[in-house]
């Protein structure tokens, strides 16, 4: 049986990890490699690894951190945060990435992920997705609820229903979705059950449910009602609330195949 | 020495570093000779099967992989590298491939997320050197959108079910192949390289 995936995101600023509540009071969190090093131990699926400072100073400390976690680490790897080009896509995994996702740029020139799909197959190429609730008026709605995407780190929308886009970046190419819900991320109140399981339902490719884990139920709860193929959790692993082991332990009670 | 064919299909990198850790001595090439010349050789790759074969074809490494083969130089195909060493593929249109093995990689059927991606499980079929110390049903990483068609043959070691039931690993001889990705299958994986290192 193919196993629900749990994937670490490690947040990177200038080459170190940093943590932080809502990306106020960052705090230094130690080098990479070592962090990578200790998920994997665990029992970690995947990791994400997510520039958030993006600029083109950065991006060749970027890379050589993927070069060192690529030399330590022997399970998949993503790195996502300003990457504009081909060229970017290229260098990120020459130097040892196994997936880049693509978020601003993708919206801004959708083909990117048709060029980059089909130059380094569709399976290193995760779009992700950062969805926000639509608050109508009430009544006008027809009890429909709907998303809208952001870009820019969740600071400019742009109008584009979350729907929608994820059915057009599937049939562009992309191998997977990483669906943030801006809701409910930082929350710690759980994952949008409703906006996991529509995605999940709308497109053929796997989606990566992310923002909103506070506890172990909320993971069993989008794998399970909210159809994801993955979860992605920040806070609840690295404030060491819970291992990846007691997360997967956990699951398997539920019922959820999960590789331990 | 493990010689690692570079035919432009995807970062070799992870391949290379994966061997290494297991105590091995690596080479990364394009050049015909040294395939041949190889002591033991690794096909990775990842994209489409009809540009890998071209990219092959127009290297001279076709030929230079098959004469190795004759020669009984241990050869490991990974993935695309694996589906490579089957007779033909239906990706983007109908193309042949190395032809080692009888079979067709195929796209999986409609109603299933594809890619394939994740942490799945391989059922051993037969026993063989390659997968020795590795318990049934361990969990291996793939990531891929087609399949190798299962025909019941005696080179089939390994089957992993999504969907369907479908051939994960092979070896017969001095060839082995398998679709999920060992340099990225933490320690299974590196057990697997370090058998093939071994053979």
């Amino acid at each position: 049986m193919l196993a629900k995936r749990i994937i670490p995101c490690l947040d990177i600023d200038r080459g170190r990890v940093v943590k932080g509540i809502n990306f106020v009071n960052l705090k230094d969190a130690g080098d990479p490699v070592e962090q990578a090093q200790i998920y994997d131990e665990e029992g970690a699926d995947e990791l994400v690894f997510l520039d958030i400072t993006a600029s083109s100073q950065n991006r060749n400390i970027v890379i050589q951190m993927v070069e060192k976690v690529a030399e330590q680490i022997f399970i998949p790897f993503t790195v996502g945060g300003g990457i504009r080009s081909l060229e970017n896509i290229r260098q990120l995994l020459k130097a040892g990435a196994d997936k880049v996702s693509l978020n601003t740029a993708a919206v801004l020139q959708p083909q990117l992920i048709q060029d980059s799909a089909k130059r380094f197959g569709s399976q290193c190429i995760v779009v992700a997705i950062d969805a926000k609730r639509v608050n109508l008026p009430t009544g006008s709605s027809n009890g429909k609820i709907s998303w809208e995407v952001y870009i820019h780190g969740g600071r400019t929308a742009t109008s584009k229903d979350v729907i929608q886009w994820a059915r057009q970046v599937a049939e562009l190419g992309a191998g997977e979705i990483l669906l943030t819900s801006m809701d409910c991320d930082g929350t710690k109140n759980g994952y949008d059950i409703e906006l996991t399981r529509t995605v999940s339902e709308t497109v053929n490719i796997p989606v990566i449910a992310s923002g909103g884990a506070g506890n172990l139920e909320h993971l069993s709860e989008v794998l399970i009602k909210g159809k994801a193929n993955a979860v992605l959790a920040a806070s609840i692993f690295h404030f060491r609330e819970y291992t990846i082991q007691q997360a997967k332990e956990y699951l398997q009670k539920q019922g959820i195949t999960v590789r331990l | 020495m493990i010689t690692i064919i570079d035919y432009g299909m995807g970062n070799l990198r992870s391949v290379e570093k994966a061997l290494q850790r297991v105590s091995c001595t690596t080479q990364i090439t394009n050049n015909p000779e040294k395939v041949i010349a190889a002591e033991k050789l690794v096909l990775p790759g990842v994209g489409a099967f009809g540009e890998a074969k071209h990219n092959l074809d127009r290297l001279g490494l076709t030929p230079a992989i098959l004469q190795a083969v004759q020669k009984k130089v241990p050869l490991l195909g990974i993935c695309l590298g694996f589906q490579l060493l089957f007779a033909h593929s239906e990706e983007n249109g109908n193309h042949s491939g190395l032809g080692i093995f009888p079979g067709s990689v195929r796209l999986f059927p409609q109603g299933l997320k594809v890619p394939h991606m994740g942490w799945n499980q391989v059922q051993i079929v037969r026993n063989n050197r390659l997968l020795e110390n590795i318990p049934d049903n361990s969990f291996f990483y793939f990531a891929h959108s087609y399949y190798v068609e299962l025909e019941p043959n005696d080179f089939v070691i390994g089957t992993t079910e999504y969907g369907l039931n479908f051939v994960s690993v092979v070896g017969k001889d001095n060839i082995w192949g398998m679709q999920f990705h060992p340099e990225k299958s933490q320690k299974w994986g590196l057990e697997i390289l370090k058998n093939f290192s071994q053979v």
